[in-house]
C-alpha cells in the first residue's frame, strides 16, 4: 500500500519546519500543502478543529497535530528508517523534552519580543533577553551531545530539531539587531552547533534564505501595526 | 528503605500536577519518597532541583531530577516498562494520547483558575471556555471506559486530577459540570475505582477550602 503523507503549513513557519526535517531525516517523501499566510484553509480548518494552527501531518487519512508531537509520531511509525530522533535512554528523552519544553514556553515568548520591537533599540534590547535565555542550552549541550556535533550524539535528534527549526529567524533577528545570538567565546559549543545544523542535509534544503525571513519579518510586523 | 530512597517526589499536596506523577507511580507499583514543599517558602533543595521553573512536581531517581507533570509520567512509563503501559504502542494512538494530554496542560488549569478568580462577565466568559474545553474533552472520550479504551492510561492521568476540583469551580461559577459534560462526571467516577486515583485525589471538599484560601490571598471577594 503507497503511504499517503501530506504536511499542511507555511514554508517560514519554525513549528512546519521541525516536522519537515523529521520526515526528510527519515527519508519520507511527503506532499507539501502550502496555506496562504493570513487566512486558513477549509482542509486546515477540517484537519485541526481544536487550534486550526499549522503544522498537521496527514498519513494514511489520519490527522496529528502540534509540531513536537508530530515529530515523535514520525520517529515512531518510521522507527526503522534513519536515525533515532527521541533518545532512547528514558532520562535523556526526558531532558530533550523538557529543554524543548523551556524553548517554546521561555524563549519564544523572548525571542518573539525582538520581532514585536517598533525600533532598532527596542529590538536591540529583547535580543540580549532572548540571547541570555539561549545561555542555558549551551551546558545542556555539553551533557547530552557527549562530544558529537548534535544534542542528539552524532545525529539530529528531538532537541536539535526543536531548537534547530529556529535557526532562519535567528539569523534574521541578527540581521535587524547586528547582534551575535551564538557568540563564539560566550556559547562556543551553540555557535558551533548552530553551524552543522545549518548545512545539514535533512536542514539546508528546507530552510528557507535568511532574507526571506527577513521580508517575512517586516511583513508581520506591519500587520502588527496595522 | 534503600530502594525507597532512590525516587524522591518533591510535591504539593493539592497539586493536580503532582497527583498525576502520584498516579503514575501508584500504578507502576514503584516506592518513593513524598516530600512535601512549602510553596511560599521554596526550599533550596526545591530550586536547585527545577532552577528553571522552581516548580512542583520534581522527580529525583537516583539523585537525577525530572520535571513538568507529564513529562515525569513519560519518564515513569519508560523506565517501569515491565508494568502495563500508560501510553499506547500504536504510533497513532500514541500522537492522540499526547496531543490531548498537552490540551489538558495547556486548557484546563488555566481556565479553572479563572471561575475562581474572575467576577461577572468575565467569569461568565471563562465558564462558556470551561464548558467548551470539557465538551472537546467528552468528545474524545465518547463511550468508552477511559480515554485510551477498555485501559486507564495517559490521558486518564493527565486529566483526572481535575475531577477533584469540579465541585470548587461548581461552587465558584454556578454551574454544574454534570449538566453540561456529564459522560465525563461518569469517566471521573470510574476513575476513582481505582486505588492510584483514590488514595491520590484530593477531597473535593479541601480543594475548595484551598481555592477560599487563594480567594482571600488573591483579594477576590
Amino acid at each position: 500500500m503507497a503511504e499517503e503523507v501530506k504536511l499542511i503549513g507555511l514554508s517560514m513557519s519554525m513549528f512546519v519546519i521541525r516536522v519537515k526535517i523529521a520526515l526528510n531525516l527519515k527519508g519520507v517523501k511527503y506532499e507539501n500543502l502550502e496555506e496562504t499566510f493570513g487566512s486558513k484553509s477549509e482542509v486546515l480548518l477540517k484537519s485541526n478543529p481544536i487550534y486550526k494552527k499549522i503544522p498537521v501531518l496527514i498519513h494514511n487519512g489520519k490527522t496529528i497535530c502540534e509540531s513536537m508531537i508530530i515529530v515523535q509520531y514520525v520517529d515512531d511509525v518510521w522507527s526503522g528508517a534513519g536515525p533515532s530522533i527521541v533518545p532512547s535512554d528514558p532520562f535523556d528523552a526526558a531532558m530533550a523534552r523538557f529543554w524543548s519544553y523551556y524553548i517554546d514556553d521561555k524563549w519564544f515568548p523572548a525571542y518573539g519580543e525582538v520581532m514585536k520591537g517598533q525600533t532598532r533599540e527596542a529590538k536591540i534590547e529583547a535580543a540580549k533577553e532572548a540571547i541570555a535565555k539561549l545561555q542555558p542550552l549551551e551546558e545542556v549541550f555539553q551533557k547530552q551531545s557527549k562530544g558529537k556535533d548534535f544534542f542528539g550524539g552524532d545525529t539530529i535528534g528531538y532537541l536539535d530539531i526543536a531548537l534547530g527549526c529556529y535557526l532562519g529567524w535567528i539569523k534574521a533577528a541578527e540581521k535587524l539587531t547586528g547582534l551575535e545570538f551564538f557568540d563564539k567565546s560566550e556559547t562556543p559549543l551553540l555557535a558551533a552547533w548552530a553551524e552543522c545544523f545549518y548545512s545539514n542535509d535533512a536542514v539546508k534544503c528546507i530552510m528557507p534564505d535568511v532574507d526571506e525571513f527577513v521580508e517575512f519579518a517586516i511583513k508581520i510586523q506591519a500587520k502588527l501595526n496595522a | 528503605m534503600a530502594q525507597e530512597n532512590d525516587i524522591e517526589l518533591l510535591d504539593f499536596w493539592v497539586s493536580p500536577f503532582g497527583q498525576r506523577v502520584r498516579i503514575a507511580l501508584a500504578e507502576k507499583g514503584v516506592d518513593y519518597e513524598y516530600k512535601e514543599q512549602d510553596l511560599m517558602n521554596k526550599s533550596e533543595f526545591l530550586l536547585k532541583s527545577n532552577p528553571v521553573y522552581k516548580q512542583i512536581p520534581v522527580l529525583l531517581h537516583g539523585g537525577k531530577p525530572i520535571c513538568q507533570s507529564l513529562i515525569i509520567v513519560e519518564y515513569i512509563d519508560e523506565v517501569w516498562s515491565d508494568k502495563p503501559p500508560l501510553l499506547p504502542a500504536e504510533p497513532y494512538a500514541r500522537a492522540n494520547a499526547r496531543f490531548w494530554a498537552d490540551f489538558t496542560d495547556k486548557k484546563v488549569y488555566e481556565c479553572g483558575t479563572k471561575l475562581w478568580k474572575l467576577k461577572g462577565e468575565e467569569q461568565a466568559a471563562a465558564k462558556k471556555e470551561f464548558i467548551e474545553i470539557f465538551k472537546f474533552l467528552e468528545g474524545e472520550l465518547g463511550d468508552k471506559t477511559f480515554f485510551g479504551g477498555e485501559t486507564f492510561g495517559f490521558i486518564d492521568v493527565a486529566l483526572v486530577p481535575f475531577v477533584a476540583w469540579f465541585y470548587a469551580y461548581e461552587t465558584c461559577a454556578k454551574f454544574s459540570i454534570e449538566e453540561v459534560c456529564p459522560k465525563i462526571v461518569a469517566w471521573g467516577k470510574r476513575c476513582m475505582e481505582r486505588e492510584s486515583v483514590s488514595k491520590t485525589l484530593s477531597d473535593p471538599d479541601k480543594v475548595y477550602e484551598f481555592v477560599l484560601f487563594l480567594k482571600k490571598r488573591f483579594g477576590v471577594e
